[in-house]
């Protein structure tokens, strides 16, 4: 019975380890296939004939032209125009308005550039800004917890809106592999739609992460007065 | 063939020829060092796309085996892409304004309706949902093309550009599901559920919810991919412990990835996410983005349980 596992035990370690992920998949499959009493011959066969029919997963390719287009006539710059135009009095509340956009922008495929091209040269300078404008001076400590809250934000409605996107590859990811494993029912509109709550909850909670973070930052605040 | 099928295999063709453009670009480049295994790497991957349903299938498998060979010795390479000038992409940003978010919510917004449609007008039973997805790339790359009057042959230099941006990983998901039909054919999934069924008390559907969504969870924060650990707890737990006991496949699998991304969130493992945007970030802690997010993660990670207990049932 154990023996059967060693597939699932390449792709640990190998992950672990830091392998390249496309040879270790594909290593645990052949030797799963090898441990199972397959030759090689069926293994190469079983292995072509999933590779083809989960060919949907990778459907999302067919939208990148359209978004490469949109980026070279300003996607990206229009998104940073946009939350620049905002003007919120609190740290958390800068990042709660990058969370919200960050979602919608997720649940329709618009790529923001994510931490190195959004967080670090608009988000956090306009949170660092507004938490300087309350408190005159900010801590490393402050800067910290704002700075961990900036990224997390982007993370969040990175991963759990993204799925609400039809042509998101984790969404064609969840498709491809029910209907290979034989339950035909589940398509790609259905699994979005179900994928809707838990983005709605993760801004929810988001919110109130951020409002939290807020009084953090007022309880370092009064802190640093008294040194 | 249904007309479904016949339109399905033209999206497959077309993202084939993607793959072609990017090999392409590589062996263009007099300044890569890998342009031959690159443009390999790409040329076998255009012609599983293409010629997959046609040929042996044991052909696709050699060359699944050849390309993974050759991501192994790091032979593929991004090529020198034709990045838009900042300056003339701030400048068309100034002249389209917001409109350029027009073509962009094209994309969900045919798609949906789409793939709507397509479910409930039987003459429209051809628009799957995956030639829906299809159908809303070509839409809004006309719709973008329409707009800002460029060049076409944007489509096919933008497309090959983001490709290679997603370079080797972009097949992940695809191979992923790959490899859970294999585990299952092997009796992978039987073998964990044996071991599962030792903790999970028989039809107790609460603990398999908590064990499902808790094991997406480790097992992405071993591994640091949510997709792998989705294909592998999905054998082994979803399908014998929640499908198979009544949950519906298409609830189980939304909630299944979203469980696994709680997990991202408290993992160094996943660095992309996590470390490198604090050393980007020049926070003190390399930890502080996690640090931030594990509240946040483990309420997520108890509401999926709650989601999946009373939805899918």
């Amino acid at each position: 019975m154990l023996i059967r596992l060693i597939g699932v035990a390449i792709v640990v370690v190998g992950l672990i380890l830091k392998f390249d992920t496309i040879a270790t998949v594909v290593l645990a499959g052949v030797v799963t296939g090898l441990v199972g009493g397959m030759s090689i011959m069926d293994i190469l066969t079983t292995l072509g004939t999933s590779f083809v029919s989960q060919r949907t997963a990778t459907l999302f390719v067919l939208t990148l032209p359209a978004i490469g287009i949109c980026e070279r006539y300003g996607l990206k710059e229009k998104a940073i125009d946009f939350i620049r135009s905002i003007k919120s009095a609190t740290a958390g509340r800068v990042i709660i308005v990058y969370e919200a956009i960050r979602t919608v922008a997720s649940a329709f495929s618009i790529r923001l550039g994510g931490h190195p091209q959004f967080v670090r040269p608009v988000v956090v300078p306009m949170a660092e800004g507004a938490a300087v404008a309350k408190y005159g001076e900010i801590t490393d400590e402050m800067s910290d917890v704002i700075r961990g809250g900036s990224a997390a934000a982007e993370n969040y409605g990175n991963f759990f809106a993204q799925n609400c996107f039809m042509g998101s590859s984790g969404t064609l990811l969840i498709v491809s592999t029910l209907v290979g494993l034989g339950y035909e029912q589940v398509n790609a509109l259905e699994v979005a739609k179900w994928s809707i709550p838990v983005a709605v909850i993760s801004m929810v909670l988001g919110t109130v992460r951020n409002i939290l973070l807020d009084k953090q930052l007022d309880k370092e605040a009064s802190k640093g007065g008294n040194k | 063939m249904t007309a479904a099928q016949i339109l399905g295999e033209v999206f497959y063709s077309i993202i084939g020829l993607v793959f072609i453009l990017v090999g392409v670009k590589a062996l263009k480049d007099e300044g890569c060092t890998k342009k031959y295994t690159t443009a390999a790497f790409w040329f076998l991957l255009a012609f599983t796309f293409i010629c997959g349903p046609w040929v042996p299938k044991w052909l696709v498998g050699a060359a699944i085996i050849i390309m993974a060979v050759l991501t192994a010795i790091n032979g593929v390479v991004q090529s020198r892409n034709d990045v838009p000038d900042p300056k003339e992409v701030r400048a068309n940003a100034d002249k389209f304004g917001y409109k350029i978010f027009i073509p962009a919510g094209c994309i969900a917004l045919v798609a949906v309706v789409g793939a709507t449609l397509g479910s409930k007008v039987p003459a429209l039973s051809w628009l799957t949902a995956n030639n829906a997805i299809g159908l809303s790339g070509l839409v809004a790359l006309c719709v973008a093309i329409a707009l800002t009057g460029c060049a076409p042959k944007y489509a096919a230099i933008d497309g090959a550009r983001l490709m290679d941006n997603v370079n080797t990983t972009g097949i992940l998901p695809q191979l992923l599901s790959a490899l859970g039909a294999l585990f299952t054919a092997a009796g992978v999934g039987d073998a964990i559920s044996y071991y599962v069924s030792m903790v999970v008390p028989d039809n107790n559907i609460l603990i398999a919810c908590f064990v499902y969504c808790l094991g997406m969870a480790l097992f992405t924060m071993i591994m640091g991919n949510g997709f792998a650990a989705f294909s592998v707890i999905m054998v082994g737990v979803g399908i014998p412990f929640l499908i198979s006991k009544g949950g519906d496949p298409i609830i189980v699998g939304a909630l299944g990835l979203t469980a696994a991304y709680c997990g991202t969130l408290c993992t160094p493992m996943a660095a992309n996410f996590n470390i490198v945007p604090a050393a980007l970030l020049e926070t003190k802690s390399k930890y502080s983005v996690i640090k931030s997010q594990i509240p946040f993660a483990v309420c997520m990670l108890l509401i999926h349980v709650v989601l999946l207990y009373v939805f899918a049932f």
